[in-house]
C-alpha cells in the first residue's frame, strides 16, 4: 500500500484522511484497513466491483456503520464514532445510492428537511433558489410526492436535498445507477460544475468510463475485497490496465 | 318482525360516534408511537387511565374539568417521554421483543401502583356543569357531554392534522415514520424526535382516558380494555396509519354502539368478529400499507 504514498500526500488542505478503517456488519470484516484522502476543492472517485466495500466506506464515514478500528478524519477532527446528524452538522453529506427520497413528502419538503440544520428562514430560501438553479427541473415538480418522481428526478433530488445542508464534502454514491445514459451525461455535469463551485466531492463509481467523463486527471482509489488496491490519477491506473481491467472485472 | 324505530336509529349513531370518537384519539396514539418508534405499546391503556386519574386529581384541587384535561396530556405526556428516554431507549436496535416486554410489564406494574396510591376503588369524575345537560335537536335529545366528545376530538384531530401537515416538526416526524436513518444523516437528532412522538402518542392515549373519565369512573384497571380497544382498532385500520386510527375508531365504535343495543352481551365480542373478518379479507387493516419496511 506504500507504493501510491506520494499521490497521497500532494498538494492541498487534507478535508477528509481515512486511516487504517476497519468496519464489520455483525461478525464479517467488509472494510479491511483502508486509507484514503480527499483534498478541499477536489474529486476523488471510488472504483471497484459490486461487494468490495465502496457504500460501506461511505456509510463509516457518514456514521451510520461506525469502525471498530481506525480513523476517520475530517479537516482534522477524528469523527469516528460521532452519530449521524453529528457528522452532518460537521458539513458531510451523504447521496446513497438507493436515492432514499422520502416517499410521503413532496418535493419542496424533501428540500427543506435538508435544510433544518440551518435556523434562519432566508438561509433556507437562499439555499432553495440556488438548489433549483441546479435542477430547474425540480422546481417544477415541488408540490408531486417524492414517492412518484422518475429515478432520473430522485436522483437529482437526493442530490439537491443534501446540497441543502450547505456541504463541505459531499459523499456520492453510484448517481448512475439505473439512470438512462441522457440522465447519467446530465447528472456527471452537475457533479463537475459542483466542484467548479468549490465543493469536495468522494464519489462512488462501478464503471472506469463514466468516472473517466469527470476529467482524466482526476484522482481514483480502486478497491477490492474491502481494501484499497490502487490509487493515482485516472490517467496513471490506465497505465495498469490489466491490473485495473482485473479489479473491476469489466474492459474499458 | 320488529322495526326499530329511526330515533332510536339515530341515537345509537350518536352514541357510537361519541364512543369511537375515544376510540380514535387512543388508537391515533398508538399508531404515532408504532410507525415512528416501532414499538407495539402494550402499555398504552395505562397511559389513558392515569390521564383519567391526572383529571381527578387536577379536578379536586382546581375544580375545573377543562384545566384538568390539559394537565393529563402535559403530566401523562412527560412520564411518557421519561419512560422512553430511560428505559425504551436502551432497547433500540435490539430484539424487538424487549420493547413490547417492556410495555407490557409497565402495563402491570403501573395500575398496581395506582392501587397502592389511590386504593382499589375507583374514583368518580363528575361531568362539568357546563355540559350536563342535554340539547334537544327535534325528536332528539343528545346529551351534552357526548356532543362534547364529538367536537372536542373534531378540534383535536383537526390541530393533529396541521401540526403534522404544517410545522418543521410535524415533517419530521412524518419522514422520521418512513426512514427515520436517512433523516438523521440530514443532520436531525431523531433520537430526540423519537422522545417527542412517544409523549405525544401516550398523550393521545390521556386525553381519551382523560374524557372518557366521567362516563365510567377512574379505576386503576380501566386500562385493559382500552389497550385492547386500542389493538382492535389499530389492526382494523392499519398499523401505523393516523387515518385508519380516525376510521377504525369510528367502526368500532359504531360496532360496539349497535350490538349493545341489540344485544348487548355480545357488545365487546363484536369488535374482535369485526377484527377477524377485517384479518381474513385484508390482512393489512383498511388504511395500512403494504410491506411496510
Amino acid at each position: 500500500m506504500k507504493r501510491y504514498s506520494e499521490s497521497i500526500s500532494g498538494k492541498g488542505v487534507s478535508m477528509l484522511r481515512l486511516e487504517d478503517v476497519n468496519t464489520y456488519y455483525g461478525y464479517s470484516h467488509i472494510l479491511q484497513g483502508v486509507s484514503l484522502e480527499v483534498k478541499e476543492g477536489e474529486i476523488v472517485v471510488l472504483l471497484g466491483r459490486n461487494g468490495v466495500g465502496k457504500t460501506t466506506t461511505m456509510k463509516t464515514i457518514m456514521g451510520l456503520q461506525p469502525p471498530k478500528a481506525g480513523r476517520v478524519f475530517f479537516m482534522e477532527d477524528n469523527i469516528a464514532g460521532l452519530p449521524p446528524h453529528k457528522i452532518s452538522r460537521k458539513g458531510i453529506s451523504l447521496i446513497p445510492e438507493d436515492r432514499r427520497i422520502i416517499p410521503n413528502l413532496t418535493v419542496l419538503e424533501n428540500l427543506k428537511l435538508g435544510s433544518l440544520v440551518h435556523s434562519k428562514a432566508d438561509e433556507r430560501d437562499a439555499l432553495l433558489k440556488m438548489a433549483f438553479d441546479y435542477f430547474p427541473r425540480l422546481k417544477e415538480r415541488v408540490k408531486h410526492l417524492g414517492g412518484n418522481l422518475s429515478g432520473g428526478e430522485q436522483q437529482m433530488l437526493t442530490i439537491a436535498r443534501a446540497l441543502m445542508g450547505r456541504p463541505k464534502l459531499m459523499l456520492i454514491d453510484e448517481p448512475s445507477e439505473g439512470l438512462a445514459p441522457k440522465i447519467v451525461h446530465e447528472i456527471m455535469e452537475i457533479i463537475k460544475q459542483l466542484q467548479k463551485d468549490g465543493r469536495t466531492i468522494l464519489l462512488v463509481e462501478q464503471h472506469m468510463e463514466i468516472a473517466m467523463r469527470l476529467s482524466s486527471n482526476q484522482r481514483a482509489y480502486i478497491m477490492e475485497k474491502g481494501r484499497i488496491r490502487m490509487g493515482g490519477s485516472l490517467d496513471e491506473l490506465s497505465c495498469q490496465m490489466d491490473e485495473v481491467v482485473r479489479c473491476l472485472g469489466v474492459k474499458i | 318482525m320488529s322495526e326499530i324505530p329511526w330515533n332510536v336509529i339515530a341515537m345509537q349513531l350518536f352514541f357510537g360516534i361519541a364512543l369511537g370518537c375515544i376510540f380514535v384519539l387512543l388508537s391515533s396514539g398508538m399508531s404515532i408511537i408504532y410507525g415512528l418508534l416501532d414499538v407495539v405499546n402494550f402499555a398504552h391503556g395505562t397511559f389513558a387511565m392515569l390521564g383519567a386519574y391526572a383529571v381527578f386529581v387536577v379536578v379536586s384541587l382546581s375544580d375545573s374539568f377543562f384545566v384538568g384535561i390539559v394537565s393529563a396530556v402535559v403530566i401523562v405526556g412527560i412520564i411518557g417521554m421519561v419512560i422512553e428516554f430511560l428505559l425504551l431507549k436502551p432497547l433500540y436496535g435490539k430484539d424487538p421483543l424487549l420493547p413490547l416486554l417492556l410495555t407490557f410489564g409497565l402495563s402491570v406494574a403501573i395500575p398496581d401502583f395506582m392501587k397502592i396510591v389511590f386504593g382499589l376503588i375507583g374514583k368518580p369524575i363528575s361531568f362539568p356543569d357546563a355540559l350536563s345537560g342535554a340539547i334537544t335537536l327535534g325528536p332528539l335529545t343528545l346529551p351534552g357531554y357526548r356532543l362534547f366528545i364529538i367536537i372536542f376530538t373534531l378540534v383535536v384531530m383537526i390541530s393533529l392534522w396541521l401540526f403534522l401537515k404544517k410545522s418543521d416538526l410535524g415533517m419530521i416526524i412524518r419522514a422520521s415514520t418512513r426512514d427515520s436513518q436517512m433523516v438523521q444523516t440530514l443532520g436531525i437528532n431523531v433520537s430526540r424526535i423519537w422522545t417527542v412522538g412517544f409523549g405525544m402518542g401516550v398523550g393521545l392515549a390521556a386525553l381519551a382516558g382523560a374524557i372518557a373519565a366521567p362516563m365510567m369512573s377512574a379505576t386503576p384497571d380501566m386500562g385493559v380494555d382500552m389497550t385492547m380497544t386500542a389493538f382492535v382498532v389499530t389492526v382494523v385500520g392499519g398499523l401505523g396509519s393516523l387515518g385508519g386510527a380516525i376510521v377504525g375508531g369510528l367502526f368500532i365504535g359504531l360496532v360496539v354502539a349497535f350490538t349493545s343495543y341489540v344485544a348487548s352481551a355480545y357488545s365487546s365480542v363484536a369488535m374482535y368478529f369485526c377484527m377477524a373478518v377485517i384479518l381474513l379479507v385484508r390482512p393489512r387493516g383498511l388504511f395500512g400499507e403494504q410491506g411496510r419496511e
